[in-house]
């Protein structure tokens, strides 16, 4: 197929139906709202079906339903409707059911505000509703990008029996940028078969479905909880994706920043390299599984680590985990929609600099002046 | 040679009930045990239960099960029903599930005609949790929450599902049974049979509300808490059909009719409770 240029949220609706999806439940948020209008009008066509939920609380329990009989099934949101979401992704978790969940994320928090924001880091890595659970997160950083892995999640979804969601700020589903979908593309998983579990009417032919996340009995619960983890740390071990740009060459300060915040410091970093300044860029792709070890290896050849992130700071604790205060890590965030600029990042950049050669105590005093910008 | 002539239905399974004694979750589970079985349904009949006392109905009927979270059910039917429009889904609820956490997700089921069935079922208290009271608790009863008896200043009057379901334009079947005799529960199956003959037909989305008793939260035992519901619940609760979908439209009184423009006393007081058309469980 020939490029095309779409709009972000175009996208997403059409990799969804090349994923096999033709069941959607939604509910009109700003800025993804085009999701659910492309689908109203494409799942038709494919004969999939395209349902308008009362509200993000009934969403995820409707997925929960369609997810039961084995089907594809999605929603998209952005972040006071992902908030809403949360208990339905517990259970979602819970009963181990496959779906896709892509958030949109807007800034917060409360109603925020409708610009494009990574306020939601926290909420999507670190559990977001309640017990003790984990989806693999994508960050995608393009159109392109958010094109095939809304195929992937489907695939993960699938293989993990496990609700995957795509993190893309506001920009990536507003913005336009050309798009080519593989014809012959394959599944990113070998894709186990549904029949086994799947609530599709008993027959007698196999165990009864009962897609439940209720364990009264402790020892249940736990060897539950166990089997769980089991999955998590498979994924933690075959999903880490990643990209680093510059890193085979040596530099002195190594930033890390996903989604479209990457592409302001990829612009900084081609900007500083004119100047002569070498800068190395690691961009997450799966935001869980996060990149420990990447970005330690990448950060041991560094002075010094720069996050840049649309948040006041959550993806940099992953980042000071990943690096235990080998190197110092700074931090440049912008909020409520603002956006940094390439100039800003680079005088950030220049600044960690100037105050390393100074030596260690300007070195804290940067360290604290970054974290609290 | 001998002849079963009555058995367990296919549709349960063989687990014991957790149910309290005289509780009537029992006689309903196995109401909707039989239809399953007499329409032969039990191949593809999912249900979905509910957060409440009878969140273990999964272990109860011999079928596909889901269990849902608390008021959530009739999105999860939703969604199945959706995916597989060939399966006959049903939901079980309490009045807590259903009439209070989870009232948008069944006036939104309902409203959008879902063809699932709900099976909603009425002891005017949470049941679980240990006797609460619920927005269907009477006006004056005495729960652990209204030590002092329900004070209708405060928490508002009880909630009529059923009257409150019917005024959607939407067609749907909608009716309250009761099982507190057996001639009501031989009534009680023929309304439930017909509510899932409607799915069956891919006609509309049904309802049917059970009046039932909780002896161990009312603090009665199983005789006097049939006579409690009768004497007490049954004239708040009046049992019958309530909408179908070949019914006709519930529709006031043109404005045009009223002796004049500021005829607000000219307007009927709340119509009897009998139903929109005239049948009644009476």
């Amino acid at each position: 197929m020939a490029r095309k240029l779409m709009k972000g949220n175009e996208a997403i609706g059409e990799a969804a139906i090349r994923a096999g999806c033709r069941f959607y439940f939604g509910y009109p948020i700003t800025p993804q709202t085009e999701v659910a209008e492309y689908l109203a009008r494409r799942l038709p066509e494919v004969g999939g079906t395209f349902v308008q939920a009362e509200s993000e609380v009934a969403v995820p329990n409707m997925l929960y339903g369609a997810a039961g009989t084995g089907e594809r099934v999605m929603t998209s949101t952005s972040s006071p409707g992902m908030s809403l979401m949360m208990e339905g992704l517990s259970y979602l978790a819970g009963a181990e059911l496959p779906c896709v969940i892509v958030n949109v994320m807007r800034a917060g928090p409360g109603l925020g505000g409708i610009l494009p924001s990574q306020g939601d880091y926290f909420q999507a890595t670190k559990g977001g509703g309640h017990g003790d659970y984990r989806c693999p997160v994508l960050a995608p950083w393009s159109v392109q990008e958010v094109t095939d892995l809304v195929q992937d999640a489907f695939d993960l979804a699938d293989f993990y029996r496990n609700p995957v969601l795509v993190l893309a700020d506001g920009l990536i589903g507003q913005m336009m940028e050309p798009v080519e979908f593989q014809e012959d593309r394959r599944p990113c998983k070998a894709l186990p078969d549904k029949r086994a579990w799947a609530a599709r009417g008993w027959k007698g032919d196999r165990p009864r479905a009962i897609i439940n996340s209720l364990f009264l009995d402790p020892e249940d619960l736990e060897r539950h909880n166990r089997d769980l983890k089991a999955k998590y740390d498979a994924m933690v071990r075959d999903e880490v994706r990643f990209a680093e740009y510059g890193t085979d060459q040596d530099y002195e300060v190594l930033i890390v920043a996903y989604g479209t915040v990457a592409r302001v410091c990829k612009t900084a970093q081609e900007d500083l390299a004119e100047a002569g300044v070498r800068v190395g860029l690691l961009r997450p792709i799966t935001l869980f599984p996060f990149p420990y070890e990447a970005v330690r290896r990448a950060a041991d050849k560094a002075r010094a680590v720069l996050v840049v992130e649309l948040s006041t700071g959550q993806m940099v604790e992953d980042v000071q985990m990943a690096v235990m205060g080998r190197r110092p890590v700074h931090f440049h965030g912008r909020q409520g929609g603002m956006l940094p600029s390439p100039e800003a990042v680079a005088e950030q950049v220049r600044a960690i600099l100037r105050d390393h050669a100074a030596g260690p105590s300007a070195r804290r005093r940067a360290s604290r002046r970054g974290g609290a910008s | 040679m001998t002849e079963l002539v009555f058995g367990r239905p296919r549709s349960l399974t063989r687990v014991p009930m957790h149910y309290c004694p005289g509780c009537t979750h029992g006689v309903i589970h196995r109401l909707i045990a039989e239809v399953l079985d007499e329409l032969g349904l039990q191949g593809r009949a999912v249900g979905v239960a509910p957060v409440g006392c009878a969140v273990f109905a999964y272990n109860y009927f011999n079928i596909d099960m889901y269990e849902a979270s608390h008021g959530r059910a009739p999105a999860v039917a939703t969604g199945a029903k959706r995916t597989h429009p060939e399966l006959i889904v049903f939901t079980y609820q309490g009045d807590g599930d259903l009439a209070s956490i989870g009232t948008a997700e069944i006036v939104h089921c309902a409203n959008r005609g879902e063809k699932v069935t709900v099976v909603f079922v009425n002891n005017a208290v949470y049941g679980m949790t240990g006797g609460q009271m619920a927005p269907t608790t009477l006006a004056g009863q005495v729960t652990t929450t209204s030590p002092l008896g329900r004070d209708v200043e405060q928490a508002g009057y009880p909630v009529r599902m059923v009257e409150m379901l019917a005024a959607l334009r939407t067609p749907a079947f909608l009716a309250r049974v009761s099982v507190h005799s057996p001639a009501r529960i031989i009534q009680a199956k023929a309304i439930l049979r017909r509510a899932f003959e409607y799915q069956v037909k891919g006609t509309c989305f049904s309802m049917v509300e059970f009046l039932s008793t909780c002896p161990t939260n009312w603090g009665l035992t199983p005789p006097e808490a049939c006579r409690w519901l009768e004497t007490h619940m049954l004239p708040y609760y009046p049992l019958g059909i309530f909408k179908t979908p070949e019914g006709p439209e519930r529709t006031p009184a043109p404005l045009e009719s009223l002796p004049d423009a500021r005829g607000v006393q000219a307007v009927p007081a709340a119509a009897a409770p009998t139903g929109a058309n005239g049948e009644t469980g009476e």
